[in-house]
Parts: structure tokens; C-alpha cells; sequence
């Protein structure tokens, strides 16, 4: 195949992806979007394989093969609760191909016209070692990050003394090791460049706690990326270059919404360790003292079939009881008896950006009763009962009245304004932000005490 | 001048062209040589506009993807990201058997779990999401 033809069609293939992404507009024209991606890696491989060697072919489909088959076992096995680890996985999955990618381009350099072993151009070098170190933390980020979603290790966020200067002095050392792979070319400056960005790729995620794991989950997103780009610009590959461009700018703005989402900056939580303020922890122990209405399955189902309209608050407590169908079996009840039923998403509930969305579709509620923060926030004080379900810091009014909590500022869901508040919990435990919840000691608050999904079937039971 | 004479020197200048024809040959297969590499290897500002025009199409294709569609989007970014499966192919692809064909072929394993499973389970997702029934 001739150099332009190919060149073309990569650029046809990145305009594929660009299709992909612009198609997730709208759930309308996202499936489609989705097919533009998967025609645009087709185009991709095909374009690649045209120019390769016929004797080598049983080995690369023996390794699609191998590889193909264990994505889609996994991709058609795995529960939506568990996406968000899904995700993280499959980013270290890319982190290392990066790695081994540089690896196989340092070795054999004439197979990507870059030079010869030992006269590498300093440009590729400059990009490949970039690469690794970006490839490397990836990779090694996202184990954690997996290892804490999954349960594996405690999501507690793991602080010791002088972790930041420790990754800051990881960090110029991999500075360094780029410059003496650049003029050393030696494979001792390769693999030790390999290993320290391992290294810092755990030592950066460790301190950083579960619920914070948006963040992280959107920044190895970006991270992946970059590591395509670094590739990309050491093959001189615009294909290559473009994609990891896209990723990298989409994982960047889903970090930015998430720290928004937050009112925290992506300094404070890579730095992590939030939510362990023994102050905070003190204050909650206090607190247990203080009265609160606890209400059954019965009272609850009473007030919300004479209530004119709902606003249900789903959080991650709702996905850890994966809740959501006795949920939406629930709503389903109450629209037949005439009430106006809506969803409030808060940017930050869930484990990953859009968490709570795929969950509520999983479970057949329509996307259109689905809203926003911003889009439903002025609604609570116009509705008669706000259903909080496995939410907590999210509905904090704290956020708004005390400048000393550490959720000041962080945009929350009005349910304060709601002529009653639901709240579905199974103790009087703080929030991931170890604060105390001023609304559980209102007057028009009722906690309803228990696992999330028994609480929803009860409430059905009642109904009927 | 004489017939001899004549064909003597038409059969001077034939090898003069013959010699100075093999001398153009010579230039352009050295021109070749050095040409070769320089055109496949673009020079770096090329690429880097590419780069910094994809990140601004990156940039404004993002932030029209609606909210509830975030998970999707991680989804087949990830999936998108796996086409560093490019660089993995040229690795495996030479016909030889060397320590960078193996790590090739491991990172087109790894790639593919990526691809497939990545387009897969973002069409699971966006399946799932259907408008209100009337």
C-alpha cells in the first residue's frame, strides 16, 4: 500500500473517532457515534496489516484472537454496579500496551524508521520516553484504583509521612532518566525509567480515598491518552497522535466537572487524604446523641402516594444495594397513582462520571425524567417529598452555611427545600467526607433505616 | 569527413550518454536513500499541529456530550485509546522472531481485550438508554 493511500486512510479512521465522540451528544445519535468508532479501529488495523509481512499474520490473530475473546467475555458478563472498575482496568490495559509499544520500538527501531539500535533520533526518544513514564503510571494507577473500587483494599485513602516529597523527587527522577536515555541510549536508562514510573504510579493513587475515584478514574482516562500521543508522536503517526489527543482532552474536561462537581481543585485531591480530618470524626461521634424521626416502609409509602410530586436522590449506596430495579418498580407505582416523578443527578454521585445515569437506564427508567443538578435544583421547593437514596454529602446544606466544613462550597441538591425528606440509609454514619448531615435532625426529615433494596421493595409492598 | 570516422565518434558519444546516463542512475538511488527516511519521518512541527488542532476538536466535542452519557463516553474513549494497537502491529508484523515482535504481540492481546471489550460494553450501555414510553 502506498504511503498516501495509507496516510489517508488514517485520517479517515480519526475522523471516525471524532464522529464517535460528537455522536454522544444525544442518546438518539449515540449508537450510531459508537459504530464510527468501531468502523473507524477497523479501518485502522486493516490499513496497518496491509503493509506488514504475510508470515507474522497467525501470530497477530492468534493474539486478537486471545484478546478479543477475553474483552467480550468481560464486557458481556460484567453488572453495571461495576463499571467504574471495569473502566479502571481496561485504562491499565492501555497504559501497558504503551510501555511495551516503546519497548519494542527501543529495540528494533528500523521497524518504525526511527533510526538504528543505538542512534535513535533524540526526537522519538524524547516522545517515547514520555510515553513510557505516562504508560507506566497508567498502568500501574489504574491496578490501584481497581484494587480500591473492587473492594480489594480499602478505599480509606493510605497517607504517610513525606508521600509528597517522596513523589515529587520520583518525578524529577523520571526527568532525569528521559535525559540519560535521550544521550545514553542504554537499556539500563530504559527499563529503570520503566520501573520508576510504576513505582509512582501506586505511590500516586494510594493516598487518594474511594469516593474521590471519579476524579482519578477521569484523570487515568486522560493519562491513557497521552500515552497514545507520546507513541504517536515517537512513530510519527498522526493517527496515533489524534486519538490520544481526543481521549486526553475528554478525560481532562471529565476531571475538570468532577472537581467542579466538588468545589475542590485536581491539586487538592491528587494530594488525597481527604475525609481522615480526626476533627470531622469527633464531631460525628457527638452527634449520635442528637434525636432524629425515624420512620418504617409504611410511612414512607403513606406520604409519597399522597404526595404530588417526587424527586428521587440516587447515590452510591444505591448502587452498592444495586437498588436501582426495586427503585424504579417503585416510581412505577406511584406514576399510576398520579405522581409526577423525577431523578436528580449530582455530578459527583457514583464512582465515575455518568454513574448513576447508566444504572437508572439499566433499570428501564427513561432518560427524560433524568436531570441534572442544575436543571432540577429549583424544583425541590415546589415538591412534596424528596426521596434521598444512598446520597449524603450531596444534599449537605453545610456545603452553603459553614464555612469550616471541608464540602464548603461544593454545589449541592436543594432537598432541604422539599416539604418532607426521605432518607434512605443503613446508620447514622457520616458521609465519605466524615461530616455530619445537619438535615437527619430536621423536623421534616424522616430516616428510613436499612439496606437500600429492602427498603424500596417494602415501600412497594406498601403501595400495593 | 569518412564513414569510420563518422561512426567512431557516434559511437564515442553513445557511451558518454551511456556513462553519464548511469551517473543520474547513482544520484537518484543516493537521492533515494537519504530522501527516503526524511519523507516517511514528517518533521516534528508537522505533527505537533496535528496534535494541538486535535486537542481543540477534542475540546469542543467534549463538552457538547451530555451529562448522562459520561460513562459512555470513558467507555469508548478507552476504546478509542486501545489504537496505540497501530504501533503493536508494526512491532509484530516483520516476520521475524525478536524480543520486540513478543512484546508486540502481547500489546496486541492487551489492545484487543480493550477494543472488544471497550465497544462492546459502551453498546450495552447506550442500549439501555431509551426515551419514555407513551
Amino acid at each position: 500500500m502506498g504511503h498516501n493511500l495509507a496516510a489517508f486512510l488514517y485520517l479517515i479512521a480519526s475522523v471516525c473517532f471524532i464522529m464517535a465522540l460528537k455522536g454522544l451528544s444525544s442518546p438518539e445519535s449515540s449508537r450510531a457515534g459508537n459504530m464510527f468508532g468501531m468502523a473507524g479501529m477497523i479501518i485502522a488495523v486493516l490499513t496497518t496489516v496491509a503493509s506488514l509481512e504475510i508470515s507474522s499474520f497467525p501470530m497477530i490473530i492468534a493474539a486478537v484472537v486471545v484478546g478479543g475473546g477475553a474483552g467480550t467475555f468481560i464486557a458481556r458478563k460484567i453488572q453495571m454496579t461495576a463499571l467504574p472498575q471495569l473502566v479502571a482496568a481496561f485504562h491499565s490495559l492501555v497504559g501497558l500496551a504503551a510501555v511495551l509499544v516503546a519497548a519494542a520500538a527501543f529495540y528494533a527501531p528500523e521497524d518504525y524508521g526511527i533510526g538504528t539500535v543505538g542512534d535513535i533520533h533524540a526526537g522519538s526518544l524524547i516522545e517515547m520516553g514520555l510515553g513510557i513514564a505516562v504508560g507506566g503510571i497508567t498502568f500501574t494507577g489504574s491496578i490501584i484504583a481497581f484494587a480500591k473500587l473492587q473492594a480489594l483494599m480499602s478505599g480509606a485513602p493510605l497517607v504517610f509521612p513525606g508521600q509528597h516529597y517522596l513523589n515529587g523527587a520520583l518525578g524529577i527522577l523520571i526527568i532525569l532518566l528521559i535525559v540519560w536515555l535521550i544521550f545514553g541510549q542504554t537499556v539500563v536508562a530504559f527499563w529503570l525509567l520503566v520501573a520508576v514510573s510504576l513505582a509512582l504510579g501506586f505511590l500516586l493513587i494510594l493516598p487518594i480515598g474511594g469516593a474521590d475515584m471519579p476524579v482519578v478514574v477521569s484523570m487515568l482516562n486522560s493519562y491513557s491518552g497521552w500515552a497514545a500521543c507520546g507513541i504517536g508522536f515517537t512513530l510519527s503517526n498522526s493517527l496515533l497522535i489524534v486519538t490520544g489527543a481526543l481521549v486526553g482532552s475528554s478525560g481532562a474536561i471529565l476531571s475538570y466537572i468532577m472537581c467542579k462537581g466538588m468545589n475542590r481543585s485536581i491539586i487538592n485531591v491528587i494530594a488525597g487524604g481527604f475525609g481522615t480530618d480526626t476533627s470531622a470524626a469527633g464531631a460525628a461521634k457527638a452527634a449520635v446523641d442528637r434525636p432524629v424521626k425515624s420512620g418504617s416502609a409504611e410511612d414512607a409509602a403513606f406520604l409519597m402516594k399522597n404526595a404530588s410530586s417526587v424527586i428521587i436522590v440516587p447515590g452510591y449506596g444505591m448502587a452498592v444495594a444495586q437498588a436501582q430495579h426495586a427503585l424504579r418498580e417503585m416510581a412505577d407505582i406511584l406514576k399510576k397513582d398520579g405522581v409526577k416523578i423525577s431523578y436528580a443527578i449530582h455530578p459527583v454521585a457514583g464512582r465515575m462520571p455518568g454513574h448513576m445515569n447508566v444504572l437508572l437506564a439499566e433499570a428501564n427508567v427513561p432518560y427524560d425524567e433524568v436531570f441534572e443538578l442544575e436543571d432540577i435544583n429549583r424544583e425541590f421547593s415546589s415538591s412534596d417529598v424528596a426521596f434521598v437514596i444512598g446520597a449524603n454529602d450531596v444534599t449537605n446544606p453545610a456545603a452553603k452555611t459553614d464555612p469550616k466544613s471541608p464540602i464548603y462550597g461544593m454545589p449541592i441538591l436543594d432537598v432541604e427545600n422539599a416539604k418532607t425528606v426521605l432518607f434512605v440509609k443503613r446508620s447514622m454514619a457520616s458521609g465519605y467526607a466524615g461530616v455530619d448531615n445537619e438535615l437527619f435532625f430536621r423536623d421534616n426529615t424522616m430516616m428510613l433505616f436499612g439496606d437500600a433494596k429492602k427498603m424500596c421493595e417494602n415501600i412497594v409492598k406498601a403501595l400495593a | 569527413m569518412d564513414p569510420a570516422t563518422l561512426t567512431e565518434k557516434a559511437v564515442d558519444l553513445a557511451n558518454q550518454a551511456k556513462a553519464l546516463a548511469n551517473q543520474a542512475a547513482d544520484l537518484a538511488a543516493q537521492a533515494a536513500q537519504f530522501g527516503g527516511p526524511a519523507t516517511q519521518h514528517q518533521p516534528f512541527v508537522a505533527l505537533f499541529t496535528v496534535f494541538v488542532l486535535a486537542c481543540f476538536v477534542g475540546y469542543h466535542v467534549v463538552w457538547r456530550v451530555t451529562p448522562a452519557l459520561h460513562s459512555p463516553l470513558m467507555a469508548v474513549t478507552n476504546a478509542i485509546s486501545s489504537v496505540i494497537i497501530v504501533g503493536a502491529l508494526i512491532a509484530a508484523g516483520t516476520g521475524k522472531f525478536q524480543f520486540s515482535e513478543i512484546m508486540g504481540f502481547i500489546a496486541i492481546a492487551l489492545a484487543s481485550v480493550n477494543i472488544f471489550g471497550g465497544f462492546l460494553v459502551t453498546h450495552r450501555m447506550l442500549s439501555m438508554f431509551k426515551k419514555k414510553q407513551k
